[in-house]
């Protein structure tokens, strides 16, 4: 079973949805015990990066989440979610991630020609780094779902995918059992799918 | 770099699609949800339901078949009409539409776009403007496209951008219909006031004219039709590759 971590930000319809598609048991949730007798998370989000951390915070479920990762446990963060796996942010003043993954988030506002219009919203295509087992059934260039404002930088060892958008964005990021998706693979289509089913997959070690 | 999208938008009347469709092999060529597996099969980068219902059985309608269309399409959706409340666009969300478009209701009620914002984030709320040359002025009408309102529509957009807005759908009323182009003129005139992603919508004919929005306009962002793709004079698959072969950065499968 995959749970969804459910603290009370952004739409998880689609990527319910999508997790169910491809024959997963998903649930929802926001229930301790649900989350530690899961097979793996995933740590969803969109919104502002401090509301966000808050409220992980308030509710605890950022002590589960270090908890089960440091089990060994995968963990794959999506958009706000990759964010929030890193050590700090710099969205609207500085905030402290979970910091599972070396690196910090950045506005993309500066760091690309001005002409470029942010957010960075659309298709685009995937450059592999240190290529992730959840690349398996991916082609170099293949192209996935953005919608963000920040990215992470200083992340340079755990990066996985790149894309191009006036200079090169981390797309993804993987440190052992923690994987993270800036990208929306529950709107990429069949790409996405197919990274959604690897990341799912029990055995790949 | 951000490839172009191509956007089929489906009018959708109490849980059908209308404007007719004539696919070969497609049984149900009505079936919202079936229209839209086949659109993300062939290559339609986003998809846009447009509720066109006056009756709040067919909004429930409405909503049923987005919940089963966003449990079965795994493409960016965007809903438009009818939407004139922050509830409206709760109503939506809920169901699986990841953008939410507003047109009248924002001229109605000049709080929405920024009350909607604030709450879902910029990148949730597309402005769609229908815009007319009245005495040589772009106009912003209402209610389909039947009434001036009278406001400039550049300086309308600019206000609607600034208070939120992260995407702007512009419809020329001028070339709707007409199979003979984009309106490249008022398209490079939005484009040129915001920077936010532009949708050009109105007056695709043939795959040339996405080729010429794209080259005449490198700032735009996507193109959006609707009969040309149901009827299958244009196959998406097909503009995609004349894309491609002109140099225009798209999603190819």
């Amino acid at each position: 079973m995959i749970a969804i971590i459910d603290y009370g930000v952004g739409n998880l319809f689609s990527l319910c949805s999508s997790l169910q598609i491809i024959g997963e048991e998903a649930i929802i949730t926001s229930d301790v015990s649900t989350i530690k007798s899961a097979d793996k998370l995933i740590l969803p989000g969109v919104g502002a990066f401090g509301d966000a951390m808050e409220k992980l915070m308030t509710s605890g479920l950022d002590k589960v989440i270090l908890g089960e990762a440091q089990k060994g446990k995968d963990i794959m963060g999506i958009c706000l979610g990759m964010q929030l796996l890193f050590e700090k942010s710099f969205e609207y003043g500085e905030h402290k991630g979970l910091g599972l993954i070396k690196g910090k988030v950045v506005p993309i506002q500066g760091d690309i020609p001005q002409n470029l219009k942010i957010p960075h919203i659309g298709w685009n295509a995937l450059h592999f780094k240190n290529k992730s087992r959840i690349y398996k059934n991916i082609n170099e260039n293949d192209c996935v779902y953005f919608v963000h404002s920040f990215y992470a930088t200083d992340c340079d060892e755990s990066i996985t995918a790149t894309t191009e958008y006036g200079k090169e964005l981390t797309a993804s990021v993987q440190k052992g059992n923690i994987y993270g998706c800036q990208f929306h693979p529950e709107k990429s289509g069949n790409v996405g799918l197919k990274i959604l089913k690897a990341f799912c997959e029990k055995e790949d070690k | 770099m951000i490839t172009k999208r191509i956007i089929p938008c489906l009018d959708v009347k109490d849980g059908r699609v209308v404007k007719g469709t004539n696919f070969l092999n497609l049984a149900d060529v009505s079936s919202p949800v079936k229209l839209a597996q086949f659109y993300t099969e062939n290559g339609a980068d986003e998809l846009v339901f447009y509720d066109i219902t006056a009756s709040s059985d067919g909004r429930k309608l409405f909503t049923d078949i987005l919940a089963e269309t966003a449990s079965k399409v795994f493409i960016p959706l965007t809903v438009g009409g009818g939407i004139n409340t922050v509830e409206d666009f709760d109503r939506v969300l809920k169901c699986g539409a990841d953008k939410v478009s507003v047109n009248s209701g924002a001229i109605k009620n000049p709080d929405l776009v920024s009350a909607a914002a604030q709450k879902y984030g910029n990148q949730c709320v597309v402005l769609s403007a229908d815009i007319k040359r009245v005495d040589g002025v772009f106009r912003v009408f209402a209610k389909g496209g039947r009434e001036n309102t009278g406001m400039e529509a550049i300086s309308w957009i600019k206000k609607c951008v600034a208070s939120g807005a992260g995407e702007v759908v512009v419809n020329s009323i001028d070339t709707d219909g007409v199979k003979q182009g984009f309106d490249i003129e008022m398209l490079q005139a939005v484009c040129d006031a915001v920077n936010v992603p532009v949708i050009a919508s109105g007056g695709a004919g043939s795959k040339q004219d996405f080729v010429d929005l794209f080259k005449a306009i490198p700032d735009i962002d996507a193109g959006l039709a609707a009969s040309v793709f149901h009827f299958g004079e244009i196959a998406i698959p097909n503009l995609k590759r004349e894309l491609y072969k002109n140099d225009i950065i798209v999603r190819l499968k």
